[in-house]
């Protein structure tokens, strides 16, 4: 059985908001029927104030989709319209005390169901452009969809690479397998073989062509983008060094210590990579200094 | 046996105490290995033996040889599979079904990987085989037939002593993967054309970690596992001696109780069924209820998942499993229920009660008392559910994004 936690078991068994709200004036369906997952958020919205008044949900799934749903009624109930829709996935987990991998998504269908909310609210068309596949990495939690995704984009060839760009393989290694069999499959795509023997990192595009000065400003662009994603979740990242292909970064604030940080550290690194258009590997600073106390 | 209501016979069950007295000795004063020439290993060798006897016997296979002691289900059904291959390189076809268990279908589609063609026969809304098409694969491509002879999620039988008559006719090995049939239904090998058949010792009260293949004297057979002459060379390792011994005691139990099985589990089975189907509108059993083991009964419940039925009903003290995507952490429900066409919202809620003869029928009672309410209590806070029915049209009433 799952490793659920206790307050999950507690939302699951005695759910919070069960049931539509009288008087909505804001519904959101998500789901997937396929997966076994589905989700109707009503809400019932002040409209001068646009504070959320009553929140209610009904939902067809597991446990921990059940108790994912009773969550995310328990956080946004009082909150203003606007505020709610910064509740990120990791919120809603982190009110669970923790979700198990598999499990994740569950909570993603709770944010999305709130996006869906509001849009209907504003008379907006809320349109989901996440589409998700089987978990291949239980270690990070990452589909099969993103390592495909992110193959593609990057023209990746190896394992080491795939795990250098979305971490997925960089736990237990039992996902291997799996990860060779994508590599082969996309690189099928454009009459490629998958060599296991290849050598990572020798990504065919261009060098950025920048002096070291500019690149260390591009670096610091970049993080600049994505720095709000990481403080809408409490936390932050400071650049510390940059050495060749290691970029050197700490994770500050709730960031520090989340179980999520690899990932995380793994987002920043794609994206880096993509601003940069060349193979960068980004590290916790913990590794600059134990890198140092080894002499090299 | 600890507190709690086990229906999950399927998936495991408890090792009978007599089986386990019977091993125990095994770890302890008879520990030797039963190839040595000695008394200690002498003693083990002759226990084990009696254990094979104790298999053919309840199998009915003609001879004792024919029995070979494996780790486990799966493996059987690999030495099955891979062996026909092996020793008929010019095949390069497989016939099995959509719904075979996972040790058989994981393999086939690794094989595919590797060159070969595997036909996955398809069954209709109550599980059954489409034999003529079956019969029109038959030809001299193919190297094995693998089929089950009785599904493990809805508990459906096939045909197999027919299929394999007809593999035969046709000059093609037959398999079947029997863990769920064994112990549960009268079985004689002997009189029947099939090849091999697996079976695993703990389904029916002998511990893990023990299975058979079944050999048919004279089938052309390549070792998996290869190296000392244990099971005449044909698999390699120690022998687990005391699981053997246990297997075999295991083995002489349940071909005693057949015919408790037969009419007490079945008529334990046959009122829980129709007591929560009296109760609980909107649900409906899956499968063959025609033509099915005596000890599984699985309804699938519409408007509700799986995992959180089986959540509630694990509070209430009481085991069962579902064929929900989210009892598995896979996106898809059950590979069986999608081939049976059971639409999604059904599908997701399904709920597989089996039964052995350990339970009673105090049990049942309390199982069917205990279901209404839990449906009830999901079907609340279901999107597709509103007062005491479906909503109308629930498909198209609630049809959430990205579906």
């Amino acid at each position: 059985m799952w490793d659920y936690s206790e307050k999950v078991q507690e939302h699951f068994f005695n759910p919070r908001n069960a049931g539509a709200v009288d008087k909505a004036n804001a519904v959101g369906d998500v789901g997937s029927l396929s997966c076994g997952d589905a989700l109707r958020l009503t809400l019932k919205v002040d409209p001068d104030s646009e504070v959320i008044l009553d929140a209610g949900f009904q939902t067809f799934g597991c446990g921990s989709a059940i108790a994912s749903s009773s969550a995310l009624t328990e956080i946004i109930k009082g909150m203003k319209i606007d505020d709610a829709l910064g509740v990120s996935n990791q919120d809603i987990a982190d009110f669970l005390d923790g979700l198990p991998p598999e499990k994740m998504h569950c909570s993603v269908m709770g944010r999305e169901a709130l996006q869906a909310a509001v849009a209907n609210y504003r008379g907006e068309e809320w349109k989901d452009d996440h589409e998700e596949g089987a978990l291949v990495c239980k270690c990070f939690a990452i589909d099969e969809v993103m390592i495909e995704d992110t193959v593609r984009a990057n023209g990746l060839r190896t394992v080491e690479e795939v795990t250098n760009y979305t971490k997925a393989g960089g736990g237990c290694s039992a996902c291997h397998e799996g990860i060779e069999e994508i590599l082969t499959r996309v690189l099928a795509e454009s009459g490629e073989r998958f060599d296991p023997n290849a050598v990572a990192g020798e990504i065919k595009k261009p060098k950025s062509g920048l002096t070291n000065l500019q690149r260390m400003k591009r670096i610091e662009e970049l993080l600049e983008e994505i720095r709000p994603n990481l403080q809408r979740d409490h936390g932050d990242v400071e650049l510390v060094e940059v050495d060749g292909k290691y970029i050197y970064v700490k994770m500050i604030g709730a960031c520090a210590g989340c179980q999520m940080a690899a990932t995380t550290l793994g987002g920043i690194q794609q994206h880096l990579a993509e601003g940069l258009g060349e193979f960068i590997q980004v590290l916790p600073a913990e590794e600059l200094a134990r890198r140092a106390a080894m002499g090299g | 046996m600890t507190d709690g209501i086990y229906l999950d016979n399927n998936a495991t069950t408890m090792v009978a105490p007599e089986v386990v007295a019977e091993m125990l000795p095994f770890f302890s004063e008879q520990f030797g290995n039963p190839s040595s020439l000695h008394q200690f290993g002498d003693k083990v060798g002759r226990a084990v033996k009696r254990a094979r006897r104790q298999v053919q016997s309840l199998l009915g296979a003609e001879h004792d040889s024919e029995i070979i002691f494996t780790s486990c289900g799966t493996e059987s059904d690999s030495t099955a599979i891979l062996s026909a291959l092996r020793a008929q390189p010019d095949r390069k076809e497989i016939i099995t079904t959509l719904v075979e268990h996972p040790a058989v279908l994981t393999l086939c589609e690794q094989l595919e990987k590797e060159g070969y063609t595997v036909h996955y026969l398809e069954v209709d809304k109550k599980g059954r085989l489409d034999i003529p098409a079956y019969y029109k694969l038959l030809s001299d491509n193919v190297a094995i037939v693998s089929v089950m002879w009785a599904n493990n999620e809805s508990g459906t039988l096939f045909p197999v002593e027919e299929m394999a008559e007809m593999a035969r006719s046709a000059g093609v090995m037959f398999h079947t993967d029997a863990v769920q049939a064994v112990g549960k239904l009268p079985i004689d090998l002997k009189s029947t054309a099939i090849d091999m058949l697996s079976l695993s010792g703990h389904k029916l009260h002998a511990p893990k970690g023990i299975g058979v293949l079944y050999l048919r004297r004279g089938v052309r057979f390549r070792p998996l596992l290869r190296g000392g002459h244990q099971e005449r060379g044909r698999r390699a390792g120690t022998e687990n001696a005391a699981s053997i011994v246990a297997l075999g005691k295991a083995c002489e139990m349940a071909r005693e109780a057949m015919d408790y099985e037969k009419t007490f589990v079945k008529a334990m089975r046959d009122r829980l069924e129709q007591g929560i189907l009296a109760q609980v509108g909107h649900c409906f059993v899956t499968g063959d209820a025609n033509n099915r083991l005596p000890n599984t009964c699985n309804i699938a419940f519409e408007y509700i998942e799986g995992e959180a039925i089986l959540l509630l009903l694990n509070k209430m003290g009481i085991a069962a499993s579902s064929g929900s995507a989210c009892t598995s952490g896979s996106l898809e429900p059950s590979h069986v229920m999608r081939a049976m066409d059971i639409p999604f919202t059904a599908a997701h809620g399904s709920v597989r009660f089996s039964l052995s003869r350990y339970n009673t029928m105090e049990e049942v009672e309390r199982v069917i008392e205990a279901v209404p309410p839990i449906v009830e209590q999901l079907r609340k806070l279901s999107p597709y559910w509103s007062g005491d029915g479906p909503v109308e049209e629930p498909e198209k009433a609630f049809a959430p994004s990205y579906a």
